[in-house]
């Protein structure tokens, strides 16, 4: 039996800086930095606005956009490693701002950048197994960087949510993989503010392997090549990362150019493969074909190969806000204003 | 505390889904709920026939102040704006406008309701969310990127004076 996506939503805070002014402060050359990178601005999250907020608007966009009754939801997963609470769901909250609850399982996902694909994945699997009508997979994140680490460069806020269900599919999910392995590139220990990376032990060790692996393990799957899908989308810690490894992997720049986002929003952690696959979904004519891989720290890669349905022309797609509208708009802020945003500013007190 | 998280926990579906009511004899929708109509000429004619409403969230300004002098927890956002919003249904709301800047809004600005915290008890507290708003007009873009995808579905071309800082 199909199983896919059915609807989707991406959200994306309103403000921005960029590298340049990043640097300004830390007398560094942000500008070189963005360049190398590949990141011209990114996105920072208002006061007021959490992986709770940021969730619950994306599912928001894609209930109404696919006309899904809430109350047919039958579980609710939210990856992020950014969840408010260390203890109480992001998911409940989520569930009850949606009018999803009482009747429905819910729970929290943490892996690094890739706990949203694991919920598409778990979704999958209630749904094509007919425990359940639909499953809302949601990655959200509103990470942040140590002040004057590389990370802050790129570290944004955004995520995505996606309907997974049997019937009335914009896109089936043909196949799955992954890769998996115990790396220590990236982490954060409970009660540390800001996460640790090993320098570039995250590069060839980490991204490269795990995304490159778990790629060709889906083409063996799938029996599949590159050229046969229409578009890509990788997880985007940067703007490099992705172009890089999809050149390896033998795709052009034509079959990233919608999937590749951080350039415009920085790196949405749990967000970013997702909202590249939300602005495919965007574009999408039936029956393009697409290559999802995602990865996380720690490590593992999860991939994807859909293919759009007709369907996919007939969903009320420019309802909300469309992922271009998040890549080209936005406030500027300079970096006292972004500081004070993101509690950077230390206040006195405990 | 107990009983303030108790109170926020009871408005929940009000304040995070805009859940009013509608009366099924004169049709008239009211936010915050209501068990009576007051329109209708007696009010035991609409006993009883109060069915729930969802409000759309989306409206306009028809008034506004903005705040300087914060009240407590809200020192971040100084100034913010607090308007009232009459709804595409009807009702008026109250509600904070964010994600522009407070010399931009103006009466008569398209918002639309979004989830956002309201407050938090403290570091270790809990936290409260429900509606505020956020302008459903777009401000203009701020600019194109080098390798834009499409143009922007509000047709509108953008000038590149339109970008704005905080
Ligand atoms: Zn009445």
């Amino acid at each position: 039996m199909d199983v896919g996506i059915v609807s989707y939503g991406a959200y994306v805070p309103r403000y921005r800086i960029t590298p340049g002014e990043i640097g300004r402060v830390w007398g560094a050359d942000g500008e070189g930095m963005g360049a190398s990178l590949n990141v011209k601005r990114k996105s920072v999250p208002a006061p007021d606005e959490d992986t709770i907020t940021i969730s619950t608007e994306a599912l928001r966009v894609a209930l109404l956009r696919g006309a899904i009754d809430p109350q047919e939801i039958g579980a609710i997963y939210v990856g992020s490693e950014s969840h408010p609470y260390a203890v109480k769901p992001t998911a409940t909250v989520v569930a009850q701002a949606v009018g999803a609850t009482p009747y429905l399982t819910a729970a929290d996902f943490e892996f690094a950048c890739k706990a949203g694909t694991a919920a598409i994945q778990t979704c999958m699997g209630l749904v094509g197994s007919g425990m359940i009508r639909y499953g809302i997979a949601i990655g959200a994140d509103t990470s942040q960087g140590a002040p004057g680490d590389a990370l802050e460069y790129s570290a944004s806020a955004g995520g995505a949510a996606f309907v997974i269900g049997r019937e009335h599919l914009i896109a089936r999910i043909r196949h799955t993989a992954s890769y998996t392995t115990d790396t220590p590139d990236f982490w954060r220990r409970e009660g540390q503010r800001y996460p640790s990376h090993s320098g570039r032990f995250t590069g060839e060790p980490a991204f490269f392997r795990h995304v490159t692996e778990c790629a060709r393990r889906m083409f063996e799957v799938a029996g599949t090549q590159p050229r046969d899908y229409q578009h890509v989308v990788f997880h985007q810690p940067n703007g490099k990362f992705p172009q890089r490894v999809g050149k390896q992997l033998g795709f052009t720049e034509e079959q990233m150019r919608y999937g590749l986002v951080t350039p415009y929003i920085g790196n949405t952690y749990s967000g970013a493969a997702l909202i590249g696959l939300a602005h495919v979904l965007d574009h999408a004519e039936p029956k393009d074909r697409i290559l999802v891989v995602g990865y996380g720290s720690g490590a593992g890669s999860d991939a994807f190969d859909l293919d759009a349905t007709e369907e996919v022309g007939e969903l009320d797609r420019s309802f909300g806000q469309p992922v271009s509208e998040f890549l080209e708009q936005g406030i500027e802020l300079p970096y006292a204003v972004y500081a004070k945003f993101r509690g950077k500013i230390h206040m006195g007190g405990s | 505390m107990a009983t303030t998280i108790a109170r926020y926990w009871r408005e929940t579906p009000r304040r995070y889904n805009l859940g009013g009511s509608r009366c099924t004899v004169c049709r008239t929708i009211y936010f915050p709920p209501r068990s009576v109509c007051p329109s209708c000429s007696t009010h035991r004619q609409s006993l009883g026939k109060m069915e729930p409403f969802q409000l759309s969230g989306e409206g306009e300004v028809y008034s506004f102040c903005t705040v300087h002098d914060a009240a407590e927890g809200f020192e971040m956002e100084v100034p913010y704006v607090l308007a009232l919003v009459k709804t595409r249904e009807g009702p008026l709301l109250t509600g904070q406008v964010v994600d522009l800047p407070a010399e931009r809004v103006r009466i008569g600005l398209k918002v639309r309701a979004t989830f956002r915290k309201l407050r938090e008890e403290g570091k270790a507290g809990v936290i409260h969310y429900g509606y505020k708003f956020s302008p459903a007009e777009e401000p203009p873009p701020h600019r194109r990127p080098g390798r834009s995808s499409e143009p922007s579905r509000s047709g509108t071309p953008a000038p590149e004076e339109g970008r704005v800082r905080a």
